[in-house]
């Protein structure tokens, strides 16, 4: 015990005399620049040096007079037409997601932001984050409250107006649950030096509940965990989920991350009686970023979820799941157009996979199924960084658990998304 | 400029919206389906049948809306991929019953095996002594035209002392019906020694439910454990549970949705044959008629007057007589139902059996227990009343056999 405590201090003086000075502080008169590091392919230094654990705080927000809060938001809508295998519900027109920020720079190195988040109108309101952060050391930060557990890339840095593609990606919704926030303290950390960076966050929070396998999705499903209005006031089981991420980036080269979360589901025990065994579920993501020489972004995740599913339960649930994508964005046009300075048109394009039960059946060792496969080619127009109207085509194949010939999905989306 | 710039603008807008069919996925062909209505229902009919199609496919049953305590499957859907035949993965035990004189085991979990269970229950075992029968679940197409034949029709084809010597002895299996089954005209009862009333039985792989209420009240309380009004008693391990039921209050669904789900049965479509006009198939059909299949797989019926018009009248193709025949000792499990004999099967309908692959992951796991992996295997495996016309199949050559096997899946 005594040599891994004397290991973590000396890694934290380490790193602390590691540390520089971090150059990326926002400059809300560079919003632009900030703001087009995702899309537009900025190459400023303090672009170069951001990471996407940074994403909470990379957000244009507006301060009035001297006042210490500063408020912001986006806002993303959209028409889409559907249609699967020859059958249309119409047109619909959606307004996705309403999101406010807040922030406030209490104190120095004291700072407090939160993100509350309306989707589908009032369907679902929710606080995604609330959290107080403490500065000691740009090596060694406090964050406590609602906190966006970090794992893979998306689940962080998860802004509409940041993306070209209307539908957020597969796999970092319905494995990784995004946005999926949950109670709890941690810390983070940031080190410079020369052309690399390196980051860690590592928090305990709450965590899932047994609704991933007792859900009326009819297979392991992560994210129904978040129907449990509970879970923000106590933990399922009283056993806390641990959250840690590393990222290294180098600059002009990319951005890797990894990244685990893990803990027990299942309510074990209930007034001192032991109920099953401790059940744990755990999710391992690696994200990765890059800008080609051409400008174009490559960006993508993949996740795998491990989940200790009883025996009891039928082979629909799956014990593993896996998934990711990878998005291509090539911007053909940067120039001035009716009027705007920094107008950018892009190509784009997402492959994404996601198996939702990977195994065999044990009556006849044959693959379980139940997968998709998506393509989405789109377009995106943006008047300025913070702004971007997309037009997607999406081509999606469901096969179902046992290998039968695929559902296919297909249809047009037309949106917009902005900061305000 | 600005002119080309608008033409341009205007010309792939119109591409796009000429291309929108193109790269819209479109239905698939007709005669690869076997879900949707069948024929032409009123707007009400289609309500109902949408509401079913739901309940059927879309409702996902957990320990909250009643699943369980032990179960095989957690929706409808999840044994009926598309409407077709089920997987060996969503395969059913029954056990308990060897003679007509009923199941013995009623009282240790019988008839069937509950394998899987919610948390805090522990799943069924057989219990030690019964025998049992592994049953794959059939494709769901056309129940509604077999479900309005009239008893008469059916039996007009038994011939329990096999009277014309062809060695087949089709007969029907006499079901106790349930209290909540309400006979119409068509059905007729046969009362016994013991003052019962029963009627025969058309639906199952021994044909032990004698209408598609009680298939469906059956399938929900033995494959899913969910209670309904017409049977609002929840399975239970009797080996461990005691009288431990799953903490939701009964009826677990209302017999409205119980009724919904009925109708979907009763009118989803029927197979559509393909390639019928191809003459390898045409052959292949005057084989099957010539060999002998047809005497119990029937080609052709003509429902009368039914409550729903669209039942009503119709000539279709099923491939079956409702019957009981033995199949012999390589078929007989031990098990049995009703007053059918362990080695007799109810002959299943062959329609939609070139479509079995679209639901079984690619594959084929054909008859009661998904045990032959192709057509041919299938044929081969009858035995009993079917051994002549097995033997004929035999001597066949390889193309005559081909062209039957084509005409085969062509349904």
């Amino acid at each position: 015990m005594k040599t891994i405590l004397r290991l973590i201090v000396g890694l934290l003086a380490w790193s602390v005399s590691w540390a520089q000075t971090d150059t990326t502080k926002t400059n809300p008169g560079a919003l632009d620049q900030l703001f087009g590091r995702d899309t537009t392919l900025q190459t400023a230094n303090d672009v170069q040096l951001k990471l996407n654990m940074d994403a909470t705080y990379d957000r244009p927000f507006l301060s009035v007079g001297k006042s210490p809060v500063s408020v912001g938001g986006y806002l993303e809508a959209n028409t889409q037409y559907m249609q699967t295998d020859g059958v249309t519900e119409g047109l619909s027109f959606q307004m996705r997601r309403m999101t406010i920020f807040l922030a406030s720079t209490i104190n120095r190195r004291i700072k407090f932001l939160t993100e509350l988040e309306f989707e589908d109108g009032t369907k679902e309101i929710n606080i995604e984050f609330a959290a107080l952060d403490i500065e000691l050391n740009p090596m060694l930060n406090l964050r406590g409250g609602i906190i966006m557990n970090p794992i893979g890339s998306f689940n962080q840095n998860h802004d509409g107006p940041k993306w070209e593609f209307i539908d957020r990606p597969l796999s970092s919704t319905t494995i990784i649950p995004s946005t999926w926030s949950n109670v709890g303290f941690g810390i983070y950390g940031k080190v410079y030096r020369r052309n690399w960076v390196w980051a860690y966050e590592g928090y305990v929070t709450n965590g899932f509940d047994d609704r991933i396998i007792v859900n009326g999705e009819n297979r392991t499903w992560l994210p129904a965990t978040k129907a449990n209005e509970d879970r923000f006031e106590e933990s399922f089981n009283g056993v806390p989920m641990v959250t840690l991420k590393t990222a290294l980036k180098r600059r002009r080269v990319g951005e890797i991350g990894i990244s685990w979360m893990g803990g027990v589901f299942n309510k074990f025990q209930d007034d001192g009686l032991v109920l099953d065994k401790r059940r744990h579920v755990d999710v391992l993501a690696i994200d990765f970023n890059s800008v080609l020489p051409t400008k174009t972004v490559i960006n993508g995740e993949w996740c795998w979820a491990s989940v200790d599913v009883p025996t009891t339960f039928s082979q629909q649930f799956g014990r593993m799941q896996q998934g990711g994508w990878l998005d291509v964005v090539h911007p053909i046009v940067r120039r001035r157009v009716f009027g705007w300075n920094t107008a950018v048109l892009s190509l784009a394009l997402r492959v994404e996979r996601v198996d939702y039960n990977v195994g065999k059946f044990t009556e006849t060792n044959d693959p379980i199924f139940d997968e998709l496969w998506s393509v989405v080619p789109g377009i995106s127009f943006r008047p300025s960084p913070t702004t971007v109207i997309r037009a997607n085509y999406r081509y999606l194949w469901h096969t179902d658990l046992l290998g039968n010939p695929p559902a296919r999905t297909a249809g047009f989306q037309f949106g917009f998304s902005t900061y305000f | 400029m600005k002119t080309l710039s608008v033409l341009l603008i205007l010309s792939s807008l119109f591409w796009l919206v000429s291309a929108c069919d193109a790269l819209l996925p479109g239905t698939p062909a007709d005669d690869q389906l076997l879900d949707g209505p069948i024929g032409d229902l009123t707007p009400e009919q289609n309500a109902q049948f949408l509401r079913g199609d739901v309940a059927f496919n879309n409702e996902v049953f957990t320990a909250a809306t009643g699943l369980g305590p032990t179960f095989v499957a957690t929706s409808c859907g999840s044994c009926h991929a598309g409407d077709g035949k089920g997987h060996p993965f969503t395969t059913l035990t029954r056990f308990g019953q060897i003679d007509e004189t009923g199941n013995t085991f009623m009282q240790m979990g019988g008839p069937q095996l509950q394998n899987r269970a919610i948390g805090g229950h522990t799943p069924e075992m057989i219990p030690a002594g019964a025998t049992s029968s592994k049953f794959t679940p059939p494709a769901n197409t056309g129940l509604g035209l077999l479900g309005a034949l009239s008893d008469d029709q059916i039996l007009a084809n038994a011939d329990p002392n096999d009277q014309d010597g062809d060695g087949i002895s089709g007969v029907p299996n006499w079901i106790d019906a349930p209290v909540y089954f309400r006979p119409q005209g068509f059905h007729k009862p046969q009362t016994t020694v013991s003052q019962s009333t029963r009627y025969i039985g058309r639906f199952g792989k021994k044909a032990a439910a004698v209408d598609l209420l009680h298939q469906t009240v059956n399938a929900y309380k033995q494959d899913m454990g969910i209670t309904s009004d017409f049977d609002p008693v929840d399975p239970i391990n009797y080996a461990v549970s005691g009288q431990a039921g799953d903490g939701v209050p009964d009826p677990e669904v209302p017999g409205s949705r119980i009724n919904d789900v009925v109708f979907y049965l009763r009118t989803l479509r029927v197979p559509v044959q393909r390639n019928a006009g191809d003459a390898n198939v045409i052959a292949g059909k005057q084989l099957f008629v010539q060999i002998g299949c047809a005497k119990c797989h029937t080609p052709e019926w003509t429902t009368p007057q039914s409550d729903v018009a669209v039942l009503s009248k119709k000539t279709f193709a099923p491939y079956t007589d409702l019957l009981l025949h033995d199949m012999g000792k390589g078929l007989d499990d031990g098990y049995t139902e009703g007053t059918a004999k362990t080695a007799e099967w109810r002959t299943p309908p062959l329609w939609g059996l070139g479509l079995s692959k679209n639901s079984q992951g690619g594959q084929e796991y054909l008859l009661h227990d998904g045990r032959a992996r192709s057509v041919d295997d299938a044929i081969r495996l009858h035995g009993g009343e079917a051994a002549k016309t097995i033997e004929r199949y035999g001597q066949l050559g390889a193309d005559d056999r081909s062209k039957l096997l084509q005409f085969l899946n062509s349904l």
